[in-house]
């Protein structure tokens, strides 16, 4: 007969998803990632061991380092956690970095134009701009795969570029800093900027917090149910009463939300202006950070932190051993490839019930 | 009198309108509509073996990139454009290749794959990048004898580099092989119901990565063609999602090569007049604008497709031996 | 001495948990029909997979006219005359007739295919075995009937020694069914060997040389019809005296409580399917709609259920007509839905078997409080469903993926009876389920029936349907064509009927 176990706590997940054995995988992989990096570094001739001391003894090694790690994390754990609530709805959001883009325009915006705001007021209604903006974006891409079922992954991928061109253009024209020539825009206002407490930037603090309470929403609320639900099989979902297509286009919205929050973050706490060409490439880091997390909402954080430092420390790489910053970019690609291999067999096994490989043209 | 019918005259009527008014410009802005479209054609037949044969390939793009990147570096570093056109096919066919395991024997869902692909693709590129180098020379363009001298349809059709020939070529010959031959025939089996190929002797993994790790190859030649013939250079972003745009212009075209091949010709030509229309300040618009329609056009072409379209059944789907 | 056609030894294959082949043996001679019995899940499929090259048996051994196969060759068993025509058929559904027979074995003039030589070839083979097609139809525009034929002539393209019929008539009319024994018989008589693969009694009796039965994976015997009836195969298949019928008490039959009026509604095809269907149903008695798949029965359950748009028509439950499209909505109007697909519809495969236990409830009371959902009582109903209905896992807490066919839709069964709705539409509830789920199912929907509630059973097994309805409504090409009481049915007549025969 069956020998029914007392319920655990997490009964809406399947009981696997916390054995430490499948959390080896990220970390193994990180370290293939570095130490094929590594031959490269050496086949071009700098001395791959500097490189990596000096990249990581300046994002760890102090407490301003620690700081700038911080705040380099801080949108990179929200770009994750957008994709991630991409991913668990079966969409793939590729789009993080514009709809960051566009939340850091529009924060830069706010930040600039409201005058005599206490800081407590001007930097939430800046944050909660930049978001709005954010999931704008992302929201044309969710109605279209809602309604006209055109697969997001190409619709992100072209408004990224899409609003990389808008934006550069505000910057340069309407939103640009007067008497400059600099495509950027003014330097917010004091009230706008956030606070850093002994190194610590507030904005982290809030990113941890909304990971949690994404975690929370999935797996406790019906909202989270939704998603799930959609994620793994629209046709149950449909039948057991979800909108399927209310559920995308909410998941769009939100994962857009969370990006634009991002970049908000990164305007009112880290550059103070926006200014092109600050965040290329962060958009794709979601990805890589989302699935190294497991696609999990909590797990995304330690791998923010990995590659912020390196992001933070990668300019005193240069410095010490003159290995291009862009050895992050490889890096991250390497970890990407390498912890999807046997990882994602098991989370996403192919499956025609799944949003994901669908909506092609149906 | 059919849509498709009613575009192909406007569109003779507007090409035979504008060239009345000025040949010259006329011929100049539908050879380079020509030369735009040729890689986004190309980069369509990379999407079309692939997912005919059941393969979603997103990773085109990234294809297309390192594949640009290394024909380009290759042919600074050797100073000969060949050895680098050479080498930028084997790196696509690698590309390829790497697409199919992932897809294939790891059955990983081929959005990943692609992603993958691309992501690696940026990130190699965005490392390894040096400023400043240049190559000998671009691959020159060929006149063919006789037959590029007839007006207007001359210059169009019949100045073009080699690549260029050789890429319509294999438009071409994919058309013929797909509806035609053998091959077409089990490809297209395995991409819409795989088991009946399996259990008729068809080999679906062999054939998967044989098409796929070709495809591939014909992924480098389109990138090749960006660095070695249109343009003579390579900057970091390169490709300018151009591998994307030629999934939308597959769809369009339903999965077939002439249809992508008149898609393709319809965007480039699109993008051309756009060009020409800049230059002679008929309309003012701001750069950033103008650099954005395509991408707004990719989205518009996907939109209006999407839903009325029919892929191949099987695609994105691992296969399973054994399976009814 | 002539070696046999297929002579199998010892073949065991294990997978985890299940051993779906101990040591069986089987011997296959030219000229020979040999009937392969046994129920869902005896080991038929994993038989034939390893006959064919697809999988390895852990022991034992397979020849083909003398000469063991080598595991992965299909290609070489396919060789070697063994052909085989599938329950699934193994059909390219956009491509020609002609495209899906030469698939393999192109008739070509250098490099490309010779559609001459290729059309012509089809047309001998079709006059060669009497089964006419028409080389350039689309296969999925053809009806099902005329599918198989092309699935039967691309077994018998090449030059087929061995035919291997693998539950062939699932899907044909009992008219159809009587053809193709014809068939079967004539191609034995011009010295084929051949399988059927079946667990359909009548037909072993009316087309075996020889019975070969099948029972949890083991060999329990061999007989042939002259020695045994249907009963006696029943016996053997299941292992004790099934019960043919299912106990049950007269219906106490209420007023009406779903009505279906004029519904019609089209396929995936766009084509109509249901043209004009009109029900209905009472309380407390279970009306069984009998027909061959593939008549519109899909449909109409779809269309009832408000998964599938309503062209015209209503569906009314006690008078109040239910939205069009709306799965949830007719369900909170009180039908639940034991879907057909049930990987599709009705479970969510890597969910606990707890989530899919309150899928369609999950935001109601007890287990969502407003926004927030309450984890306790999910994991309260999970444990006291999981033991009422005899759920066999080792948790309540494993996802439903790992749960074994009949499991699976006992779960499905357990959640739609749970909220005891006013209307159940059971839809192939015993699909792909083993016998002793079979019972149980049946049981719950007797039960149901006796507590009031409405059932409506649509089923392809018309024994299902003669042991559990109390009235019997016969589709067929869209339409019903009758509906009898069902202790005044008679099986041939409803044979007929299925058939599109008028009586």
């Amino acid at each position: 007969m069956s020998q029914i176990k007392a319920a655990p706590k997490e009964i809406s997940r399947p009981p696997k998803s916390f054995d430490v054995g499948s959390w080896l995988v990220p970390i193994i992989a990180v370290l293939v990632a570095m130490t094929l990096a590594a031959i490269l570094i050496k086949l071009q001739g700098s001395n791959p061991i500097t490189a990596y001391k000096s990249l990581f003894k300046t994002a760890f090694g102090s407490a301003a380092g620690i700081g700038a790690t911080l705040g380099k994390s801080t949108p990179l754990v929200l770009s994750g956690l957008a994709v991630a609530v991409g991913l668990r709805a079966g969409l793939f959001n590729i789009g993080a970095q514009g709809q960051l883009l566009s939340g850091a325009l529009a924060a830069a915006w706010a930040g600039v134009s409201f005058h005599g705001l206490p800081g407590f007021i001007h930097i939430p209604i800046a944050l909660i701009i930049g978001a709005f903006f954010g999931s704008i974006v992302a929201g044309i891409s969710g109605y279209l795969k809602a309604y006209r079922g055109v697969h997001e992954v190409i619709t992100t991928i072209m408004l990224n570029s899409i609003v990389m061109g808008v934006a550069d253009y505000l910057a340069s024209h309407p939103l640009r800093e007067p008497d400059q020539f600099l495509t950027r825009t003014s330097e917010i206002q004091p009230s706008a900027k956030m606070p850093v407490y002994a190194h610590l930037p507030l904005g982290f603090f809030i990113a941890v917090a909304l990971a949690a309470v994404i975690w929370w929403i999935l797996g406790r609320t019906t909202s989270g149910f939704r998603i799930e639900t959609v994620g793994r099989n629209r046709h149950a979902a449909w039948y057991a009463g979800i909108s399927v297509k209310r559920t995308v286009i909410s998941a769009m919205l939100a994962s857009g939300a969370i990006a634009g929050l991002g970049g908000a973050v990164e305007t009112l706490g880290i550059t103070y202006r926006y200014a092109p060409a600050f965040n290329l490439g962060l958009g794709f880091d979601g990805i890589t950070i989302a699935l190294l997390g497991r696609v999990h909402p909590l797990g995304i954080i330690p791998g923010a932190i990995l590659i912020g430092g390196m992001r933070a420390g990668a300019a005193n790489m240069q410095f010490d051993s003159g290995v291009a910053p862009e050895l992050v970019d490889l890096l991250m690609a390497l970890i990407l490839l390498l912890v999807t291999a046997p990882l994602i067999t098991r989370f996403f096994k192919g499956n025609s019930n799944k949003a994901m490989t669908s909506g092609w043209g149906n | 009198m059919t849509k498709r019918n009613g575009y192909f005259l406007f569109v003779a009527l507007a090409t035979a309108y504008f060239y009345s008014k000025d040949g010259d410009v006329t011929s100049s802005v539908y050879a380079t509509g020509a030369a735009f479209a040729l890689p986004l054609a190309l980069a369509a037949m990379v999407g079309i073996m692939c997912e005919r044969t059941g393969i979603v390939n997103i990773g085109i793009e990234g294809t297309m990139l390192l594949s640009a990147f290394v024909a380009f570096f290759v042919s600074s570093l050797t100073k000969n454009i060949m050895i680098g056109l050479i080498c930028a096919i084997f790196t696509g066919a690698m590309m390829g290749l790497i697409l199919a395991v992932m897809a294939v024997a790891w059955r990983m869902d081929q959005i990943i794959a692609g992603t993958i692909i691309n992501i690696l693709a940026t990130g190699l590129t965005s490392f390894l990048y040096v400023q400043g180098r240049t190559i000998p020379s671009v691959f020159q363009a060929i006149e063919v004898p006789v037959l590029s001298k007839i007006p207007f349809f001359g210059p169009v059709l019949f100045i073009h580099g080699p690549l260029t020939f050789f890429g319509i070529f294999i438009i071409l010959a994919l058309y013929v092989a797909i509806y035609h031959t053998s091959w077409g025939l089990r490809s297209r089996a395995v991409g819409e119901h795989p088991s009946s190929a399996d259990t008729a002797g068809v080999s679906v993994v062999r054939l998967r990565y044989i098409n796929v790790t070709i495809a591939g190859a014909i992924g480098a030649l389109a990138g090749s063609y960006l660095s070695l013939e249109l343009v003579g250079s390579f900057e970091r972003g390169f490709t300018a999602g151009k591998g994307f745009t030629a999934l939308a212009l597959m769809i369009f075209g339903r999965w077939n090569p002439l249809g992508a091949l008149g898609a393709a010709l319809f965007f480039g030509l699109a993008q051309a007049y756009s060009n020409q229309l800049m230059i002679d300040q008929v309309v003012n618009i701001p750069t950033q604008f103008t650099a954005i329609l395509p991408y707004v056009m990719t989205i518009v072409v996907l939109t209006i497709s999407a839903g009325k379209v029919r892929p191949p059944a099987a695609e994105g789907q691992p296969y399973e031996k054994g399976q009814a | 001495m002539m070696s046999a056609l297929l002579e199998v030894t010892g073949v065991t294959k294990r997978y985890p948990g299940v051993v779906a082949n101990d040591n069986v043996s089987l011997t296959v001679n030219a000229g020979e029909v040999v009937a392969l019995l046994g129920e869902n899940g005896a080991g038929k499929s994993t038989l034939l997979k390893a006959v064919f090259g697809l999988i390895k048996p852990d022991s034992g051994e397979i020849k083909i006219g003398g000469t063991p196969i080598v595991f992965g060759d299909t290609a070489g068993v396919i060789s070697r005359g063994v052909g085989m025509v599938h329950q699934h058929f193994q059909l390219v559904p956009v491509m020609t007739v002609a495209e899906n027979l030469i698939l393999g074995a192109e008739p070509k003039r250098g490099i490309f295919i010779n559609k001459k030589a290729a059309y012509d070839e089809i047309i001998a083979l079709s006059k060669r075995y009497g089964l006419e097609v028409d080389p350039d139809a689309v296969i999925e525009d053809l009806p099902v009937g005329m599918q198989q034929r092309v699935e039967i002539l691309k077994a018998l393209r090449k030059d087929v020694k061995l035919l291997i019929l693998d539950e062939p008539t699932a899907v044909l009319t009992p008219q159809e069914i009587d053809e193709l024994l014809i068939v079967i018989r004539n191609l034995a008589k011009s010295g084929v060997g051949i399988v059927l693969i079946t667990h359909k009694l009548h037909e072993v009796m009316a087309v075996a040389d020889r019975v070969v039965v099948l029972r949890g994976g083991k060999l329990v015997g061999t007989t042939s019809p002259k020695e045994t009836d249907e009963a006696g195969l029943a016996q053997m298949m299941v292992g004790r005296s099934v019960v043919l019928q299912v106990n049950r008490t007269e219906a106490k039959r209420g007023g009406v409580v779903l009505e279906v009026k004029g519904l019609e509604v089209r396929d995936d095809r766009k084509i109509m399917s249901v043209k004009g269907v009109d029900l209905q149903l009472h309380k407390g008695e279970i009306l069984g709609v009998a027909g061959v798949e593939g008549n519109g029965q899909r449909e109409l359950v779809e269309a009832i259920c408000g998964m599938r748009h309503r062209e015209a028509g209503e569906v009314l439950i006690n008078g109040v007509a239910t939205k069009d499209m709306h799965p949830h909505a007719v369900h909170e109007a009180g039908i639940s839905h034991i879907p057909e697909d049930r990987e599709k519809h009705g479970l969510v495969a890597n969910y606990t078997i707890a989530d899919n236990l309150v899928l369609n409830q999950f935001d109601q009371e007890p287990f969502a409080k407003g926004w927030i959902r309450d984890l306790n009582e999910i994991a309260k109903n999970a444990i006291a469903t999981v033991e009422k209905f005899d759920i066999r896992t080792p948790s309540a807490f494993n996802t439903a993926g790992s749960l074994s066919g009949g499991n699976k839709q006992k779960v499905v069964v357990a959640r739609e009876l749970s909220e005891e709705l006013p209307v159940l539409v059971a839809a192939q509830p015993t699909r792909g389920v083993d016998v002793g789920s079979i019972e149980f199912i049946h049981n719950q929907l007797i039960s149901a029936r006796d507590k009031g509630a409405a059932v409506l059973l649509v089923s392809a097994e018309l024994d299902e349907i003669l042991s559990l309805s109390d009235r019997i409504a016969v589709m067929s090409d869209g339409k019903i064509v009758a509906i009898v009481e069902s202790k005044d049915a008679d099986r041939n007549y409803i044979g007929r009927l299925m058939a599109g025969l008028k009586e």
